[in-house]
């Protein structure tokens, strides 16, 4: 595959992942409010992730349509960072789950507006302006909730330490990457890690929440392995359009 | 007979938002260019949130008012960049807005877009600027939710982005 369409699947599946996995908060969130919240953000990367689909789609040139990519590929052939496929335990988890996303979306996106190439600088453009709101509600609600009561601090206590061994699969980079680094359409990579850390570092830091230091990393979405939990979230995705492939509305 | 682009324009402007029918598209600033490239009408449109589900419909409405002046050769193009920013909104969109009980977002965008804390609304009941933000995220992705502290009353702000 073309390094160009593997970059824009793994942009695109992590969204759309994450954006499937956010929906799913719709009627349960804990409050109204951020019940509202999840499902809109969900909304956004959903769209971000037709934006994707469509640039990989044209790339390839094999007449395959944004819907043929999300529901008509299998497990190994998405290649979604794994964090996003982490399950929605509980509201502690699909937050610290969307913050160190965030944290991570917000740089790539920074750095991918200067793209060399129009489509993903457009698209990034775009996408920058709502992933800042992201963020801004993301950080704000780990700091209220891990510098909050005993009971909510432990939980997101317990969401950082279950996730952030899976932050580094959404940094995680091969030849594809840099590949794309030297025709210049994906600037200033490096820089994404560090303000990944430095935002982390200094939000974590304000919420009274701990980085776990025992160094544990998991990657390998980038490259189609993912964990137990991935195949039941396309199942679920998947099965409308695959029992009835042909149809429309 | 071709209508001149001002007219289709006029037109245009008679086509509500799907998601906020007080408003227009037009006023919503979406419309970013109209033009006959032989005998096709192309209008331009950009979307305003990447996932806004009332993208697919905006261009359905805008094809079938055409349609009904007559028009029968319509492209309606999604325009990506520049980005869509709230300080497109007519000064006329921003009333309607306002008449309709939804605060409209802060101008300069491009100073305060992503952080809701940068913003402020006053009350589209009673004009008091004592307001509160409540949630990010309002009953569409382009709004959050106020409470005004004099009068008492929730109210929707549009976020500048």
């Amino acid at each position: 595959m073309e390094p160009l369409v593997t970059f824009c699947l793994r942009m695109g599946d992590t969204t759309l992942i994450l954006g499937q996995q956010t929906a799913a908060w719709c009627g349960h969130a804990p409050v109204l409010e951020e019940d509202i919240a999840f499902a809109n953000m969900g909304l956004d990367l959903i769209g971000q992730t037709q934006l994707w689909y469509e640039i990989a789609a044209q790339t390839e040139g094999k007449g395959r349509t944004p819907d043929d990519l999300a529901f008509f590929r299998t497990e190994r052939q998405f290649l979604n960072a794994q964090l996003v496929e982490r399950p929605n335990t509980d509201f502690a988890h699909a937050l610290m789950r969307q913050y160190l996303f965030d944290a991570w979306h917000l740089p790539m996106q920074e750095a991918l507006c200067d793209s060399g190439h129009e489509a993903i600088r457009d698209l990034a453009q775009k996408s920058v302006k709502e992933v800042r709101y992201h963020i801004d509600r993301s950080r704000d609600l780990i700091v209220r909730l891990g510098d909050g009561s005993d009971e909510s601090r432990a939980k997101m206590q317990a969401a950082l330490d279950a996730l952030w061994p899976y932050a580094a699969d959404l940094m995680a980079t091969d030849e594809v990457e840099a590949a794309l680094a030297d025709q210049g359409v994906l600037p200033g990579l490096d820089r994404v890690r560090r303000a990944f850390d430095a935002e982390t570092a200094a939000t974590l830091d304000r919420a009274t929440l701990t980085i776990p230091e025992n160094g544990h990393a998991r990657t390998g979405g980038r490259t189609g392995i993912h964990t137990e939990t991935m195949g039941y979230i396309l199942a679920e995705m998947q099965s409308v359009p695959r029992t009835f492939p042909d149809a429309r509305w | 007979m071709r209508p001149d682009t001002d007219t289709v324009r006029d037109w245009l402007g008679e086509v509500p938002d799907p998601e906020i029918p007080a408003i227009s598209v037009v006023d919503l600033g979406i419309v970013r260019d109209v033009a006959w490239e032989n005998d096709t009408l192309v209008v331009d449109v950009t979307p305003t949130y990447a996932g806004c589900p009332a993208t697919l419909v905006i261009a359905l409405d805008i094809e079938t008012a055409l349609r009904e002046r007559g028009i029968d050769k319509i492209d309606v193009r999604r325009k990506m960049s520049p980005a869509w920013s709230t300080d497109w909104i007519s000064a006329e969109g921003r009333q309607k807005l306002l008449d309709y009980g939804i605060a409209p977002p802060q101008l300069n965008a491009a100073n305060c877009a992503g952080m809701l804390s940068a913003q402020t609304a006053a009350c589209p009941q009673c004009g008091s600027e004592n307001t509160e933000a409540i949630a990010a995220r309002g009953s569409t992705p382009c709004k959050a939710q106020f409470r005004c502290r004099d009068c008492r009353e929730p109210f929707d702000y549009f976020k500048a982005i």
